[in-house]
């Protein structure tokens, strides 16, 4: 047995593999918040495709969705900060202005889903290109607006700050670093394991989702029984439009306190792979997004602590650039191995004509 | 040119022009409704600007400024060609990918592909003469970009991973490429900061005025080869069916996945191509962060000239023209060049939502903004393209 395990070793990999694997062990418990912050306004995008397609609405604009939050989000703090003060409300550093920002951003992401709603619903433009030509809008809107605004370099309203648990939870054994991840946290990535347990249940166990479902995968049939179909429609976008406005907001309010032109860098998109990994479900598309940040976690904890041994001089000769690419590298590998085998809503994408009145 | 009143048909001039019309009413309506937006986000943003004077005439001041900075002189129409060049040659990458019903949204990256190619092909052949290095620099910009073209199609075929997210996860992949490549590599030794050797001998020569390069004719080269590629020979006809009709196509006994992948390699390869001639036509060398706005303009480019090959051209001039001017715009309005941005983004819009501007102008017998489209959102998620 000894035997097997030296030979074991003494393959190159084997050994490699086993290196990475303790490594992971040891810097886990520290880096599992980072990987839930990294994967929170990916969730939230996700969520918002969940919506959508489950009624049979493809939405390529949650990136743009994203960005017009974003920035709504910290221009309106900007703006009220002076107005309503910036007092400190409670423990996640939340003040006035800054909680009424978030609503503000809210409602911009719904607008602006409203649009997708109605070219793609009402208008029945195809879906693909209206969502890619939202982002495009949304993209050079922000870019033009942030380039005049940031000449005068204005103050925000701050942004919301992470709970710090008690040591009592974190020092627990075994599931101390698990309630850690979870509570060590500003208030929107604490909510994102709320928001997916409640939508899971909604859409798998209430009338609104049996209803989104039917629509999604037989519009007719779903008519036919007295189901408003392009009502459900609108609905489920708007409502998308809200978890992808809270995945923005999420970055220039909670992550950051300012916003960047460009910086959601591709996150509606990966939130689409992890939608389609978690096959349409919100538990499934958490846990694809948590899977594709862990690796960015894994990456950032080895620029700092270099694993030893041969692993850690074959990771330390690797470009920075490897790991900033892994979530977008990772993306295209899991849309082409296992896009083959999950199915999307049956009328997803198809816009749909009612029946004629007669 | 006797013609009678009662007689429906109109002569042969009349009849062409209607036709005309009939292709251009919906762009130039888009073009000319997001100029009026464009002058309200303009006004607009006076508002949001804190201690800005207001003037209601900022709009003519932006635009007039806009025109000068784009055609105000020989030199500025000069450089208004040279941006329309790469514009050209991407906007040909998307329109080709239309044509067969795929959405090159990924130009971006094959552009940035195809820079590095030939950036890397020109150092190593900078002391090599012209007339070898300027073709072989040319050839692996084509290349580079072909092959990131080239992964999308392969990645639709096989398994139907769509290739909107797929290409927007290879242009962040591309910039990451960029940057650990002219920062590793690629970079000049005894420089402090990142940034490769001139290209020397492989720069493309100037052919007019002062920065018209030769890649100007490479444009118009491209743009007669993908129009005699369309609509005179067998791949072209094969990649029109396929975007029309991908079963009818297979059922005439086509391969469509063969023609997806032959489809996104060559719009790759344009638009790679687009990156090798700003290369070796404008910058000569690159840095990590380099990078333009010719892969997002291609898609507005392909789509306002209804990716035919010659609307294309005109869509490009546009959109090259706007480039061009924007900066004399900002200097002299104080318009961030964003604004272009904004312009392309509402021109899209509208193109989008053609079939409200048809019943608002009432227009009949006009075509569609956006035409073969038929094949797009129906192979998005799971269902792999072509089976």
């Amino acid at each position: 047995m000894d035997a097997l395990i030296q030979a074991l070793y003494a393959i190159p990999i084997v050994g490699l593999v086993f290196q990475l694997g303790g490594y992971i062990i040891a810097v886990g418990p520290n880096v599992a918040p980072g990987v839930l912050q990294a994967a929170t306004p990916v969730a939230l995008a996700a969520l918002c495709g969940v919506m959508c397609e489950r009624a049979g609405v493809v939405n390529i604009g949650i990136e743009g969705i994203m960005i017009t939050a974003a920035f709504v989000g910290w221009y309106a703090g900007v703006l009220l900060a002076p107005v309503l003060g910036t007092a400190d409300l409670g423990p996640f550093g939340a003040n006035p202005a800054l909680v009424v920002a978030l609503v503000i951003a809210l409602v911009s992401g719904v607008l602006i889903s409203w649009l997708h709603a109605w070219l793609s619903i009402s208008v029945r433009a195809d879906q693909i290109i209206s969502g890619s030509i939202i982002n495009i809008v949304a993209l050079g809107l922000t870019g033009y607006l942030n380039n005049l605004i940031s000449k005068t370099s204005p103050n925000g309203a701050g942004s919301f700050i992470q709970y710090r648990p008690p040591h009592e939870l974190t020092d627990l054994p075994v599931v101390g670093w698990l309630l850690g991840m979870f509570l060590n946290q500003g208030p929107i990535a604490m909510s994102v394991i709320v928001i997916v347990v409640i939508l899971q249940v909604l859409l798998f166990r209430s009338r609104w989702g049996l209803r989104s479902r039917a629509v999604g995968e037989h519009p007719r049939a779903a008519e036919t029984v007295g189901i408003d179909v392009i009502r459900v429609r609108y609905r489920n976008v708007l409502i998308g439009g809200v978890f992808a406005a809270l995945g923005g907001a999420y970055l220039s309010m909670e992550a950051t306190n300012s916003f960047q032109q460009e910086m959601t860098l591709g996150r509606g998109y990966i939130g689409l792979a992890a939608m389609i990994v978690g096959r349409w479900s919100p538990v499934g598309a958490f846990g694809a997004a948590l899977l594709f940040y862990s690796s960015t976690a894994l990456g950032n904890s080895i620029k700092f602590a270099l694993p030893s041994g041969d692993l850690g001089t074959i990771l330390g000769g690797l470009p920075d650039q490897v790991y900033d690419a892994l979530p977008y590298l990772l993306t295209i590998v899991i849309l082409a191995g296992v896009v083959g085998r999950s199915i999307p809503p049956a009328a997803d994408g198809q816009p749909y004509e009612r029946e004629a009145t007669a | 040119m006797s013609e009678t009143a009662s007689s429906p048909r109109l002569p042969a001039p009349g009849r062409a022009a209607q036709r005309l019309w009939s292709i251009i009413a919906l762009p130039l309506i888009s073009i000319l409704l997001a100029l009026v937006v464009g002058a309200f986000v303009i006004v607009a943003s006076q508002l949001v600007l804190p201690g800005a004077q207001f003037n209601l005439l900022l709009p003519l001041t932006a635009y007039s400024a806009l025109m000068e900075g784009a055609f105000g002189n020989f030199n500025a129409i000069v450089g208004t060609l040279a941006s329309t060049a790469p514009l050209v040659l991407g906007g040909l990458s998307v329109g080709l990918a239309f044509r067969a019903g795929l959405f090159n949204i990924g130009a971006q990256g094959q552009f940035l592909l195809g820079a590095l190619g030939a950036v890397a092909a020109g150092v190593a052949l900078a002391g090599a003469p012209s007339v070898v290095a300027i073709p072989l620099a040319l050839v692996a910009g084509f290349l580079a970009g072909a092959a990131w073209g080239f992964i999308p199609g392969l990645l639709k075929a096989v398994s139907g991973a769509h290739e909107v997210v797929v290409t927007i996860m290879l242009n962040y992949i591309a910039k990451a490429v960029i940057a650990a490549v002219v920062g590793g590599p690629l970079r000049q030794q005894g420089r402090s900061e990142a940034i490769t050797p001139d290209v020397g001998n492989a720069a493309l020569p100037i052919i007019v005025g002062s920065t018209g390069h030769a890649g100007i004719l490479l444009a118009i080269i491209a743009v007669i080869f993908v129009g005699w590629l369309l609509f005179r020979t067998t791949l072209g006809f094969e990649i029109r069916t396929v975007g029309a009709n991908p079963d009818a196509a297979r059922y005439a006994g086509m391969r469509p996945r063969v023609v997806t992948i032959v489809t996104m390699s060559l719009a790759g390869g344009l638009a790679g191509l687009a990156g090798a001639i700003v290369i070796l036509g404008v910058t000569h060398l690159m840095t990590p962060s380099f990078g333009t706005t010719v892969g997002f303009d291609s898609i507005a480019v392909a789509l306002l000239g209804r990716t035919n090959p010659l609307g294309i051209v005109a869509a490009a001039l546009l959109f090259g023209s706007l480039r061009s001017g924007a900066t004399l715009m900002e200097i002299k309005a104080g318009i961030p060049v964003e604004l272009v941005d904004v312009l392309q983004a509402t021109i899209l819009l509208f193109l989008v939502a053609a079939p409200v501007l048809q019943r608002l102008f009432r227009l009949r017998g006009v075509k569609s903004g956006l035409d073969t489209t038929a094949t797009l959102t129906r192979t998005y998620g799971g269902e792999a393209s072509v089976q």
